[in-house]
């Protein structure tokens, strides 16, 4: 988009861009960091052509053991609202549509993708994102064996692989099967490889860590790696 | 996505007011619906969400079967003890779908309503009839790969990509709706889902404003169940072919069997014939290529698609020398 646009700032046009945007950035990098600024100053319009915004909506979330009050185009996914109007952006856009993982976020300790609801189906939730595992400068044991076992090479997919993972060990722990378990019938699987990687298959990693990333988990679960 | 209002249902009755006008639909689980709002190939203007209605519970009917509620997730579906220990095949095909995040959003009859992932149908640049009526199929001519060899039309080659659905159909389930009258109504899932005919935009026997209140399964017929799915990668993909399959065989001889194909066609997929030439029958080669015969009669591949003939075959054959080994 910004080569397009210098690339059309010809000898005719006076060569305002370049100030503009950077002023524009500094403004955003500014809001970013003052929350008092009204959200919509920096918020992403999900606005499309000339249609007139719909009425918004007010919604209540507590994110990371903090209460929000939000003011929301309905059309604003959760993903948006944490990313673009709290500045959360741990939680990454991969795919926007439920394919990649890396938005996956915990809404009351259950693992869903954050692109595909809406902020406003969650009115009055608990919302746990990456930016809640920590305690403090004390990182959660997830976040340690990710780095321990070099659970990633970019990094895109790991705020998502290891809110996904956290999910899947509550879901296993509550005896949760998964399609390679073999008998539907016993309470809990015994997570060997086969059934971390099904059940972590939602969470896609182009950089292909995959090896570690299961490492990781298997410490994060106090299990031998 | 394009703009819309938002509200919330106080009730089934309610809510099936509300869808009944013109632009609105119902959101639940909302995982391929917002999926479509944001690709513009579903545009409606209001959106009624139902996430707060008391459809979350799976009960016991007085006839030894379950009542399992709308709005009951696929994760917590899958994961009931009753349904493992009664419904395995339900449990497997639900597992079996999507990921686990999807799973832990998706509903039951959000799952039932899902539509298809014909690569046409989502992209609005490319006539489909589905879509957009009158205006064509992309698929016929175009990569089909994915798409039904079986109850096809010129009109439309797409499947109906459900697993859950797939077990139902084996299962013998119900649908159970509720209209704004609050008029309730079970409907068999054979008779829920419709072929493409000249209309593939109309894809189940629901009407305007009708909703999905919950399915209830009736108690689980006899002998070993099994989904297996056969698709392009080991996890999170949409059925090339599915089957679910009952079987009740004892010393190599089949007593009863029931099978449901995914995969295939507009709607999940039975063949009472198929059926017939297993009960009573020796469970070797030759019964089981009769079965796959009666499967397929009428079968049409489109060019891309032409694997699925002998994939059904082998998949079959497959599934039930397992299911009847003695």
């Amino acid at each position: 988009m910004d080569d397009e646009h210098e690339s059309n700032t010809g000898p005719d046009t006076p060569n305002t861009f370049e100030v503009t945007r950077r002023t524009m950035i500094e403004t955003g990098t500014t809001a970013l960091l003052l929350t008092t600024l009204p959200r919509a100053a920096f918020a992403a319009s999900p606005v499309e052509g000339n249609e007139p915004p719909p009425p918004v909506v007010k919604v209540e979330l507590r994110i990371n053991g903090r209460p929000h009050s939000l003011t929301l185009d309905p059309r604003t996914t959760l993903l948006d609202a944490l990313r673009e109007h709290l500045a959360l952006t741990g939680s990454k856009k991969g795919c926007d549509h439920g394919q990649c993982g890396a938005c996956t976020v915990l809404i009351e300790g259950r693992r869903i993708n954050s692109c595909l609801t809406l902020a406003v189906m969650h009115d009055g939730q608990s919302v746990t994102t990456i930016e809640g595992l920590a305690e403090g400068e004390k990182l959660h044991p997830l976040q340690t064996a990710f780095v321990e076992h070099d659970g990633f090479q970019c990094g895109y997919c790991t705020s998502g692989q290891i809110c996904s993972a956290i999910g899947m060990l509550a879901e296993a722990r509550s005896g949760m099967p998964s399609y390679v378990t073999e008998d539907l019938t016993k309470s809990a699987a015994a997570l060997t490889d086969a059934e971390i990687r099904e059940r972590m298959s939602g969470n896609i990693c182009r950089c292909a860590a995959y090896p570690n990333i299961v490492a990781a988990i298997k410490q994060g679960a106090g299990m031998p790696t | 996505m394009k703009a819309f209002t938002y509200q919330r249902a106080d009730s089934a009755t309610q809510a099936a007011a509300a869808a009944v006008k013109p632009g609105a639909k119902i959101i639940a689980g909302g995982t391929n619906l917002l999926d479509l709002m944001k690709l513009q190939v579903e545009t409606p203007s209001n959106l009624v969400d139902i996430n707060r209605l008391p459809l979350d519970k799976i009960e016991e009917t007085p006839d030894g079967g379950l009542r399992i509620g709308a709005l009951v997730r696929n994760s917590d579906l899958a994961a009931d003890p009753r349904v493992r220990e009664r419904y395995g095949v339900l449990s497997r095909a639900l597992l079996a779908g999507a990921s686990a995040q999807l799973r832990n959003k998706a509903t039951t009859g959000g799952n039932l309503l899902q539509r298809t992932r014909c690569y046409y149908f989502y992209d609005i640049t490319k006539p489909c009839n589905k879509r957009s009526p009158g205006s064509g199929c992309a698929a016929l001519a175009g990569f089909n790969r994915i798409h039904a060899i079986l109850g096809t039309s010129e009109h439309c080659i797409a499947t109906h990509p459900s697993d859950m659905a797939v077990a139902m159909q084996a299962l013998d389930a119900k649908v159970e709706t509720v209209n704004r009258e609050g008029e309730s109504k079970l409907i068999p899932i054979a008779e829920f889902y419709r072929l493409p005919g000249n209309t593939p935009e109309i894809e189940t026997s629901l009407k305007p404003g009708e909703i999905i209140t919950a399915v209830t399964l009736p108690p689980p017929p006899p002998g070993v169940q099994v989904y297996r799915k056969v698709r392009d990668r080991a996890s999170y993909a949409f059925a090339l072919v599915s089957v679910a399959a009952i079987v009740d065989s004892t010393r190599g001889q089949v007593r009863s069997a029931r099978l449901a194909f995914g995969g295939l066609a507009h709607r999940p997929w039975r063949v009472a014939q198929a059926e017939h030439r297993l009960v009573n029958a020796p469970a070797n080669t030759t019964t089981f290529n009769s079965a796959a015969d009666a499967v397929l009669e009428g079968a049409r591949g489109f060019g891309g698609n032409d694997f699925k003939m002998p994939l059904t075959r082998r998949t079959l054959h497959s599934v039930l020398a397992e299911m009847t080994r003695t």
